[in-house]
């Protein structure tokens, strides 16, 4: 057996690449979340210009999806135009509030919403949004589980946010995580905040778990809080309160701040 | 008058003055001797049998509405005259349809389509036409016509024909002046229009457009590819006109002129002036694609027709921006693809409101009209989320236990669950906006930020003080991260 000369090795070896579109992500640029563990697990940060999935399993849980959802946004897309669709339905159901956002970092002025009428609509708009290599991130709202929602649709949705650059949130609401060609996936529930003076509720708690991710580690949990002005996820650590939430190990002082 | 279906004679009725009376009456009935005018008793005791509707003027109006977008394809200047008719200015068109007589060949080629009956007449200003296809014989003999035809009111019309002036002609050969004098100046101002002695013109229905173009086929063409060459071939002729002139524009409108007279209007906007064939032809594709009932071609279009109703300054040539602008343009461009297929209001920006009613606090605009966007005001540093991310409208009712009538909620029920309160916030009492209203300015109410025993994060309100109402009711406004 002879050996193939290098450069039609380099030349197959490109052609495989090119026909795997959806290579694990090395040498993506990411964005650090700020919390060390996560920050570890994903490999130095959000994977950006790549599909991520934010779940939330009951619709109880939707306030928590959401802002996670938002949170990523507002840094990944740092100051560029974001587009969040969600279906008419869910519009009209709970609006999504202008000054909500803001407090959690994402300035609605940046945002365009679209609210198409039916999940195919939204599907159709958003492969249109992702392929737009003008926008910083796209956030996709489906409640449910819509049947247009399959695995080619997410790999479109991939291929198309790979190619473009768009960091894309599919935010799924009520909905039981399926195969799909996301780089991370995320199940957000909400968490007891950390309480401020007067035993008011404090900023934005999350009980996050990694669930899945495209070659690194999976099945992490972590609670984290989200500072708005420092723009980082901080571990948090509920006080006791019931047996319902885990203490965390090592709780850093200035958490408490 | 449209045509009845079947042999039977046809009468329109209205009540009018607590009396049920015919107001239209197709040929079948006319020839019975039935009129407008006649009370339905009278009529039924002249012809006992014949065929009664109800007198629908909307129906009517929409008709002739659909009548005139018909005829707007033998000239732009149409206008409506009184309930049933339609006056056309076809000065410098009838050529295309090889003369008068040609383009009323074809006019009445349209009417069997519609399944209407038209009376048509030719004339030199408006009210002579008029005049000649209501009052008429046939000839165009203007003299001839009753006095009637000037359409005066019903005492002039009257007193003219008691001096003996039964026609126009008797009218047209005397004097003005004493005419004016005895008649009324209306008189001798129409006489004098109807005559073509002053000048008078039409309004037309629509305004015309700043910018006109229109493909005429001998053959007519029928698929929906043919259609879109046809509209890149007029958005080519339009844009190298707009680029002489220096103009843009926002809005594109396409007029499919069935053969059959039926017509389909399609239209596009873009968020700024714009002057690109390709972007225009994209537009209408994309416009043609999202259309829940498809285009139907019928026999085929036998004109199209693309109007920019309203031009506006473009640099003559686009400038090459550099780096966030031209990210910026595409930004648009995307905006203006989603609002063509999703519908405009579907597209949204968020504009803040200076006020401090939850639900008014953010104002969803159409992506394609909202003013150029600004950061919105930074929320106060080291607060948590004070306003919720999901706002519920209207806001849900929610049973609610608390330690002391006006005091925080301990615990409550929403969606068939029950949820105890951990931590809270507030009140913070929001008053209605009793300056904008005259009546009773509304309930205050008292908001807390709320978090229950799981970490979810709410914001509830009490609709009301104890004192201003006596069992306020709670709701559940929103929901926070």
């Amino acid at each position: 057996m002879t050996h193939a000369p290098a450069s039609t090795l380099a030349s197959l070896r490109r052609r495989i690449a090119r026909l795997e579109r959806l290579r694990p992500a090395t040498g993506v640029a990411r964005v650090a979340t700020g919390h060390a563990g996560i920050d570890a697990a994903l490999g130095g940060g959000l994977a950006l210009g790549r599909l991520h999935e934010v779940f939330a399993v009951t619709a109880d849980d939707a306030g928590a999806a959401t802002g996670f959802a938002a949170i990523l946004a507002a840094f990944t897309a740092r100051d560029g135009p974001v587009i969040w669709l969600r279906e008419g339905r869910a519009q009209a159901r709970a609006r999504l509030h202008g000054p909500g956002l803001a407090e959690l970092g994402l300035d609605p002025g940046r945002l365009v919403l679209a609210v198409p009428a039916a999940p195919l609509d939204l599907l159709r708009a958003a492969a249109d949004v992702v392929r737009c290599d003008a926008i910083a991130a796209a956030v996709i709202e489906l409640w449910g589980e819509p049947r247009p929602l399959d695995l080619t649709a997410s790999r479109r949705l991939a291929m198309a946010a790979e190619s473009s650059g768009v960091t894309t949130l599919l935010l799924r609401i009520a909905a039981a995580p399926a195969p799909s060609a996301a780089q991370t996936r995320w199940r957000v529930a909400a968490a007891p905040s950390l309480p401020l003076a007067a035993n008011a509720p404090g900023h934005p708690a999350f009980d996050l778990e990694l669930m899945r991710q495209r070659g690194g580690p999976e099945g992490l949990r972590w609670q984290v809080e989200w500072n708005r002005e420092t723009r980082i996820l901080a571990d948090a650590a509920a006080p006791l309160l019931g047996a319902v939430v885990p203490l965390a190990e090592h709780r850093p002082v200035a958490a408490w701040g | 008058m449209r045509r009845g279906d079947e042999g039977a004679p046809l009468a329109l009725i209205e009540k009018q003055r607590g009396a049920m009376r015919l107001v239209a009456v197709d040929a079948a009935a006319a020839a019975l001797g039935l009129a407008p005018g006649l009370s339905l008793a009278d009529a039924r005791a002249r012809v006992p049998d014949f065929a009664v509707a109800d007198h629908d003027p909307h129906a009517d109006a929409r008709l002739l509405a659909r009548l005139a977008d018909g005829c707007d394809r033998y000239t732009p200047m149409v206008a409506t005259d009184l309930f049933d008719g339609l006056t056309l200015d076809v000065t410098g068109c009838a050529h295309v349809f090889g003369g008068e007589a040609g383009m009323a060949g074809d006019l009445a080629r349209l009417a069997t389509h519609w399944r209407v009956t038209v009376r048509h007449a030719f004339a030199d200003t408006p009210e002579a036409a008029q005049a000649l296809a209501r009052y008429g014989t046939g000839e165009d003999d203007l003299q001839a016509l009753p006095v009637a035809a000037l359409r005066c009111d019903e005492e002039i019309v009257t007193a003219l024909t008691r001096a003996g002036l039964r026609t126009i002609g008797d009218l047209a050969q005397r004097p003005t002046a004493p005419l004016t004098a005895r008649f009324g100046e209306e008189t001798t101002s129409r006489l004098a229009r109807l005559l073509g002695r002053a000048d008078s013109r039409i309004t037309p229905r629509r305004t015309l457009p700043a910018l006109r173009c229109e493909r005429r086929f001998a053959e007519p063409i029928a698929r929906t590819a043919d259609v879109l060459t046809v509209i890149a071939d007029l958005a080519r002729e339009a844009v190298a006109t707009m680029e002489r002139r220096g103009k843009g524009g926002r809005r594109f409108a396409i007029r499919l002129f069935r053969s059959d007279g039926d017509i389909r209007d399609l239209a596009i906007e873009t968020g700024q002036p714009a002057r690109d064939a390709g972007l225009v032809q994209r537009l209408f594709a994309e416009r043609i694609d999202a259309l829940a009932d498809p285009i139907d071609p019928g026999f085929g279009f036998d004109l199209v027709r693309l109007a920019v109703p309203v031009l506006e300054p473009l640099a003559p040539t686009q400038l090459h921006l550099e780096g966030g602008e031209v990210s910026d343009g595409e930004l648009l461009a995307l905006i203006d693809r989603l609002s063509i297929r999703l519908g405009r209001g579907r597209v949204q920006r968020l504009v803040p409101r200076d006020t401090h009613i939850p639900e008014q606090a953010a104002l969803a605009l159409p992506a394609i009209e909202a003013p150029v966007p600004e950061a919105w005001p930074a929320p106060p540093p080291g607060e948590p989320p004070l306003r919720p991310l999901h706002l519920f409208d209207p806001p849900q009712a929610i049973e609610v236990t608390a330690e002391v009538p006006d005091g925080p909620p301990r615990q409550f029920r929403w969606r068939r669950s029950s949820h105890n309160v951990i931590r809270y916030e507030g009140p913070e009492r929001i008053a209605a906006e009793w300056w904008k209203r005259d009546d009773n300015a509304g309930l205050t109410r008292d908001y807390y930020r709320i978090e229950d025993t799981r970490g979810r994060r709410f914001w509830v309100f009490r609709h009301g003080l104890y004192r201003e109402s006596g069992d306020p009711r709670w709701y559940v406004h929103g929901l926070f991260a």
